[in-house]
C-alpha cells in the first residue's frame, strides 16, 4: 500500500465510524489502514479488513447474511414505509432518497430465522437508511417483533445502529421509544430472551430505550455508543473528550455491557446464548 | 405567539417551576431523596404528599428560580441518578398503592461525561420499560418544557396533560436546525416544522388535555386561581384513573403508545 492512503484521513462518517470508501468496480479501500481490497476478500474476513481488523459498515441484508442460517430469514412487514404525517420540509424527498441509496423500504429489517438451528426472531437496523433513524416504521416493526415474539415464545435478536429518533417525524418517534419499550416489557414478563447487539454507532432514542434493554448487551469492538453525540457534550462542556469515552469498551468497563464481541465471533456467540435459553 | 416565541416563553424564568407546583398542589409534602445507588440529583425533587385527602408520590424536574438555585438543580437538566431517584419513587408507589403525579421541566437530560459514564440512555431506557407496567396510576404534566428522552423518562404515564405554552418535543429546535439546516439560527423554522406545541400535540393524540395558562403569572390572583382549578382537575383525574381495575388500568396504558405512529404499505 502506499505511504499517502496511510495518512489519509477518514471520510466523514456518522460519528467517526468506519466507512467504506469505494475505489474503482469492485476494490473496497479500508479507511482506517487504506489498504484495498477486492470485495470477496472482505467477505470472507466478515466484512473487517484483513489487514488491520477495521470494520467496513455493514449493510443490514449482509448482517443478516453473517448472523442467520443460510436461507432460514423470513421478513415481516417488508412493504411497509413512512409517512411525511407532520408535512416536514424535506423529508418526502430524503425517504426518496434514503431508499435508493440503501435499496431498504426503511431503517429496520424484521422477521424470523434459525441461528445455528435456533428459531429466533430478529431486528437489524440499517445504518444507510437516514443513519438508521427512528420514526413510525422502525418503531412499528420492531413492536410488532416482540409482539409476535411474546406470542410465539421465541427470543429477540436485535442489531441496533442509529442517529436515534427520527426528527422529521416529531414527537411520533419521541413516542416510538415508549413504544418499543413497553413490547419489550410485555416479552420480557412473559419470560422471552433478548440479546442485543449494539453496532457502530448506536446513539439518543434507541439508546435511551431498547438498546439498553436486552436480557444481555453485547457491542461490537470500537462502537460508539451513548446518550448524547461526543460532538453535542464537547459544545455543552467546552472539553476535550477523553480517549476512547463512549467506545465499546468504555461501556463494557463501566458495566453497561456482558462482552465486547468481535465480528468473526458473533454468531457463534448468539447460537450459544439461544442454546442455553432455547 | 409563534411556537418558537411560546418556548422562549418556557425558558424565560416568568413561569413557575416544579417546586411551585408541588407547593400550591399538594399538602403535607415529604421530600425524599438518593437514587440508592450513586448520589442524590437535585435536577429531580420528588416524594410523598396529600392531593386533597389523596396520598400521591409527586415527582418533578426542577429548574430553580434564581442564578443560584438554577445552578444548584443543574437548570432542570437530570443526570442518570435523577432519573433512578424517580423510578425508585414511583416503584415505593407502586407497593403502596399510591398513584404519581410528575410535573415535567426540562431542555433534556444532561449531556456530560459523568452522565454517559453513569448510563444516561440506560437510565431512561430503564425508565420507559418499567412505567409501563407500573401498577398504579401516572398521570404527568409537562408544565414547560418537554426536552426528549429526559422528559419522556418522566412521562410514560395513563394521562399526559400540557400547558397552554408549554412544549413537548423529539429534539430541541436549535439542534434540529444545526444538523438539518446546519444553521441553529433558523431555529424558528425548526420549530414550526417540528409542531411541538400543546395544540399540535393534542391533535395528533399524543396528549389528553391543554391546561389553558394565566396571561401573567406574576399575578397572585390569576397564579392562585390557575393553580386551584388544576389542583380539581387532577385529583378527578386521579380519582378517574383510580376507579379502574390495574390491568384495564395497563392495557390502556400500553394501546395508548402502541397506537401513536402511521406508516403506508409500498409493495414495488
Amino acid at each position: 500500500m502506499d505511504l499517502k492512503a496511510l495518512f489519509k484521513k477518514a471520510g466523514n462518517t456518522l460519528e467517526g465510524g468506519v466507512r467504506i470508501v469505494k475505489k474503482r468496480n469492485s476494490t473496497l479501500a479500508c479507511p482506517r489502514c487504506g489498504s484495498e481490497y477486492d470485495k470477496d476478500s472482505v467477505l470472507k474476513n466478515y466484512w473487517a479488513c484483513p489487514r488491520c481488523g477495521g470494520y467496513f459498515r455493514m449493510s443490514a441484508r449482509r448482517r443478516i447474511h453473517f448472523l442467520c442460517d443460510a436461507d432460514t430469514f423470513q421478513e415481516f412487514d417488508r412493504d411497509m414505509v413512512s409517512k411525511d404525517i407532520l408535512n416536514f420540509p424535506g423529508y418526502s424527498e430524503k425517504l426518496a432518497g434514503a431508499a435508493e441509496k440503501c435499496g431498504q423500504k426503511e431503517g429496520v429489517l424484521c422477521g424470523i430465522c434459525k441461528i445455528d438451528g435456533y428459531d429466533t426472531c430478529i431486528f437489524v437496523m440499517e445504518p444507510d437508511f437516514m443513519m438508521g433513524s427512528m420514526g413510525s416504521v422502525v418503531g412499528e416493526k420492531i413492536t410488532r417483533l416482540f409482539e409476535y415474539a411474546t406470542e410465539k415464545q421465541l427470543p429477540v435478536v436485535g442489531c441496533t445502529v442509529s442517529g436515534g429518533a427520527r426528527m422529521q417525524e416529531g414527537i411520533v418517534s419521541l413516542m416510538q421509544m415508549a413504544k418499543v419499550s413497553g413490547a419489550v416489557k410485555r416479552h420480557s414478563d412473559n419470560g422471552g430472551f433478548y440479546l442485543t447487539i449494539i453496532t457502530n454507532p448506536t446513539t439518543g432514542g434507541v439508546t435511551a430505550s431498547f438498546a439498553m434493554l436486552g436480557d444481555v448487551i453485547i457491542a461490537e469492538p470500537g462502537a460508539l455508543i451513548g446518550f448524547a453525540g461526543p460532538r453535542v457534550i464537547e459544545q455543552t462542556i467546552r472539553e476535550n473528550l477523553p480517549k476512547g469515552f463512549q467506545r465499546s469498551d468504555f461501556l463494557l468497563s463501566h458495566g453497561f455491557l456482558d462482552a465486547v464481541v468481535p465480528r468473526q465471533e458473533l454468531k457463534g456467540y448468539v447460537g450459544k446464548m439461544l442454546r442455553i435459553h432455547a | 405567539m409563534t411556537i418558537f416565541e411560546k418556548i422562549q416563553y418556557t425558558r424565560s424564568g416568568k413561569r413557575p417551576t416544579a417546586a411551585a407546583y408541588i407547593d400550591a398542589l399538594f399538602t403535607d409534602f415529604i421530600q425524599l431523596h438518593g437514587d440508592r445507588r450513586f448520589g442524590d440529583d437535585s435536577a429531580v425533587i420528588g416524594g410523598i404528599a396529600m392531593l386533597g385527602d389523596i396520598p400521591v408520590t409527586v415527582i418533578g424536574i426542577e429548574k430553580g428560580r434564581d442564578t443560584k438555585d438554577k445552578i444548584q438543580h443543574n437548570f432542570g437538566q437530570a443526570n442518570p441518578e435523577g432519573y433512578r431517584k424517580a423510578l425508585r419513587l414511583m416503584k415505593q408507589a407502586e407497593k403502596f398503592h399510591r398513584p404519581i403525579i410528575t410535573f415535567v421541566d426540562t431542555a433534556g437530560a444532561y449531556c456530560g461525561i459523568g452522565a454517559e459514564e453513569r448510563g444516561q440512555g440506560s437510565a431512561i431506557a430503564e425508565n420507559l420499560y418499567e412505567m409501563m407496567t407500573m401498577k398504579t396510576p401516572i398521570l404527568s404534566v409537562v408544565i414547560g418544557e418537554g426536552g426528549s428522552g429526559g422528559a419522556l423518562a418522566l412521562a410514560v404515564a395513563d394521562t399526559v396533560w400540557m400547558l397552554e405554552n408549554a412544549y413537548y418535543s423529539v429534539v430541541s429546535p436549535e439542534g434540529c436546525a444545526s444538523i438539518l439546516w446546519k444553521d441553529s439560527a433558523k431555529a424558528s423554522d425548526a420549530a414550526q416544522a417540528l409542531k411541538p406545541d400543546a395544540e399540535s400535540l393534542y391533535r395528533l393524540g399524543i396528549i389528553e388535555k391543554i391546561i389553558p395558562e394565566p396571561k401573567d403569572f406574576s399575578a397572585d390572583t390569576e397564579k392562585d386561581a390557575f393553580f386551584h382549578s388544576l389542583q380539581v382537575e387532577l385529583a378527578d383525574e386521579i380519582c378517574t384513573l383510580q376507579s379502574k381495575q390495574p390491568d384495564i388500568l395497563l392495557a390502556h396504558r400500553y394501546e395508548k403508545f402502541r397506537k401513536v405512529g402511521a406508516y403506508d404499505r409500498n409493495h414495488n
